[in-house]
């Protein structure tokens, strides 16, 4: 059985006039590590809230363990460890103090569950005497994990645990959340950065309150129907209007120092590519046939999307 | 019960970690007791006054002599016009001028009446009555003994003539010194800041920082929260009306003239209804500073109408039932009765009774809306 179901939710703000979160549905199975990735505002937040009952739902159902998240959020209280996206611990505690706080009231001890937050613990365990608000930015989100498992939680809801912490402790972070999947321990994180949807087993693209695809990174990554090519020039801003502006050209979006473009038909590369180079003759030019990444499936999708939207307006 | 015992313990350590609160907490009511009662005292002292003298005869003079020896009035000029008096208190350098028409012995002599003219600066309301007013009873007092210092013609024997006098004995507060009617309604000022602003703040930071988030997501429930809130700044509030009490003793020797637990039955009473008002107003503010403005708001009022500083029963009648509304209003009355006059439970108790009224009130609101809101 799934271990977090999600039937159409749906969420609004402002009496009904913004839209969080849309008629969401999706399935996490135990011990699996899903991933939400969206843009800011896309309603990630808004949907933990919701299965962590802090929030009511206007429409819909979810259960987490079982369990609904209306009728029995006493229940799953006592089961979900949810960190938000924000720190929300004692700033004038201690870690200790802290840890030691949110181990009590789920009526355990640290020693208890000590091995499943070890790990972790060891990293900040030297300043252990030293207020929460005063640690640097990875150590507090070591901690929130920490207080957020110390009750051995079923389900941990982590949403964007790892915004602002930078690049070596990211990396850190995400290999404990693999440990902790060893543990059987079904994980939903959320994040902003694409880069690590491929550390998880599932992922949904979510955009504007609305689940657009959901699926193994690598499926995800093989559902992009064209060939992808990238572009570069020395006068990138003047090879973006011209991509745009050909006939030939289905899509161009500026990513990092290159161009990525997909083309209507597609045909041989080499002789796609020559033609390109034919009609847009810039300063150090540079075309090449690119692999796309989950963040090109997401442009890809989110186009998509504008255009059904804009369609059903009309 | 041990959830909230763990509550309890995290609060305090919290408490007594913040040095700026523990400093207020003990210097607010130390420095109130000191500074306050000195500095908001109504008695008027050093009345400038001017004498526009047109008579310049000795029953004028003596007249003169008996104001500047009453001790409230310090002499600040002989202007020469009633003009230049006027000038006086335009400048602000005299508070009131008194003129003496010319023939004012003659006709007192003579006639047996005449009239002085008083003026009065009435931009200092308090200063201008009662200066106006202790001036009126040195001239009652010049006036009753005019007929002694009038030598009866042709020594014909003259009965004194009659009339009341009055001597009064201040109750319960026997020279009617000002303070000691400030000093325990500063005490009543201390516990509402503490009730009032302390838990509305305390509570709205926890939203403010955002673990109420995490603390929603455990099992707490929503009556442990708000105890492990409201009992630590009861205790806190409690520890510092029994330091007032002392600073009352210790710097003024007021000694409670009425029984020590009912006052602290009072005071227990009092807080649980202010702490209700403090966590009605966490309930409707996110951020702490729109809990500071609401409380503010409103403890401006409730001080200002309590009958802190003005008599209630100088209020117009609208304003007294206003006044009637406000838990302030009802335990700076019961506090001075205590106090001063040494009132027992069985002559308040309908003030307790107010008091209970209010505490269930305003901590019911607050739990009716804490639980709508969340």
């Amino acid at each position: 059985m799934s271990d977090v179901q999600v039937n159409s939710l749906t969420k609004t703000f402002e009496k009904g006039s913004i839209q969080a979160v849309n008629d969401v549905s999706f399935s996490v199975e135990k011990g699996e590590l899903f991933g939400l990735i969206g843009p800011d505002g896309a309603g990630k937040t808004t949907l933990f809230r919701m299965l962590t009952t802090l929030l009511l739902p206007d429409s819909g159902s979810a259960t987490v363990n079982g369990m609904d998240i209306v009728k029995d959020y006493r229940e799953i209280r006592r089961r979900v460890g949810y960190m938000p996206g924000k720190f929300s611990l004692y700033q004038d505690l201690t870690i200790e103090e802290n840890l030691h706080f949110f181990a009590t009231v789920f009526n355990t001890t640290i020693e208890e569950n000590y091995n499943l937050i070890k790990d972790i613990y060891v990293q900040i365990e030297p300043f252990k005497k030293r207020r929460a608000g005063k640690l640097s930015g990875g150590m507090k989100q070591k901690l929130a994990l920490c207080c957020a498992l110390i009750h051995k939680p079923t389900v941990l809801f982590l949403d964007e645990p790892t915004t602002g912490v930078d690049v070596v402790s990211r990396k850190e972070f995400w290999d404990m959340l693999k440990s902790l999947k060893q543990q059987g321990i079904t994980i939903l994180v959320s994040t902003p950065y694409m880069d690590e949807a491929n550390l998880c087993d599932r992922i949904a693209l979510i955009q504007n309150g609305e689940i657009m695809s959901i699926n193994t990174p690598e499926n995800i990554v093989k559902s992009f129907p064209n060939t992808l090519y990238a572009a570069k020039a020395k006068n990138i801003y003047l090879l973006l209007k011209r991509l745009e502006a050909d006939e030939e050209v289905e899509s161009c979006y500026a990513f990092g120092e290159y161009l990525h473009f997909t083309v209507k038909t597609d045909g041989n590369e080499n002789d796609l590519l020559n033609a390109i180079a034919e009609r847009h003759p810039l300063d150090e030019l540079e075309l090449k046939k690119i692999k796309p990444t989950i963040e090109d499936a997401f442009i890809r999708l989110m186009h998509e999307n504008t255009i059904k939207v804009t369609a059903d307006g009309e | 019960m041990n959830v909230l015992f763990f509550i309890l313990r995290k609060e305090f350590r919290q408490i007594f970690r913040d040095r700026i609160i523990l400093a207020m907490m003990t210097f607010v009511p130390i420095v109130q007791l000191i500074i306050l009662p000195f500095a908001a005292d109504f008695e008027v002292k050093n009345i400038n006054v001017a004498y526009l003298d047109h008579d310049h005869s000795s029953y004028s003079n003596e007249l003169i002599n008996k104001i500047g020896s009453s001790g409230y009035f310090s002499l600040v000029g002989y202007p020469l016009s009633y003009h230049d008096g006027l000038q006086l208190i335009e400048t602000g350098d005299a508070d009131l001028v008194l003129e003496i028409p010319s023939g004012f012995e003659r006709n007192l002599v003579r006639h047996g009446h005449q009239k002085v003219n008083i003026v009065v600066d009435a931009i200092n309301g308090t200063k201008s009555s009662l200066g106006g007013s202790y001036l009126k009873s040195v001239l009652a007092d010049f006036n009753s003994r005019l007929d002694i210092m009038i030598k009866s013609p042709n020594d014909a024997i003259s009965l004194p003539a009659k009339r009341i006098e009055i001597s009064s004995v201040n109750w319960f507060n026997p020279r009617a010194e000002y303070k000691y009617y400030m000093v325990p309604a500063i005490l009543v000022l201390l516990l509402t800041l503490i009730g009032g602003f302390m838990t509305a703040l305390n509570i709205v930071r926890e939203k403010e920082v955002g673990t109420i988030e995490q603390i929603n997501v455990t099992p707490i429930k929503k009556w442990q929260f708000i105890l492990g809130k409201l009992i630590p700044f009861w205790i806190v509030g409690m520890i510092v009306f029994t330091l007032g009490l002392t600073v009352m003793y210790v710097v003024y020797g007021i000694f409670p003239a009425g029984s020590i637990p009912t006052l602290y039955l009072f005071a227990g009473v009092y807080l649980v209804a202010l702490l209700g008002f403090g966590l009605l107003i966490s309930t409707f503010s996110d951020s702490q500073l729109q809990a500071m403005f609401v409380a503010f708001f409103f403890i401006m009022i409730f001080i200002l109408m309590s009958g802190f500083f003005t008599s209630i029963d100088s209020m117009p009648g609208w304003a007294k039932q206003i006044s009637l509304l406000t838990p302030v209003t009802h335990f700076i009355h019961v506090v001075r009765l205590i106090v001063l006059k040494g009132s027992s439970l069985g002559h308040v108790y309908m003030e307790l009774f107010y008091l209970i009224l209010f505490a269930i009130v305003l901590n019911s609101l607050a739990i009716w809306n804490y639980r709508k809101t969340s």
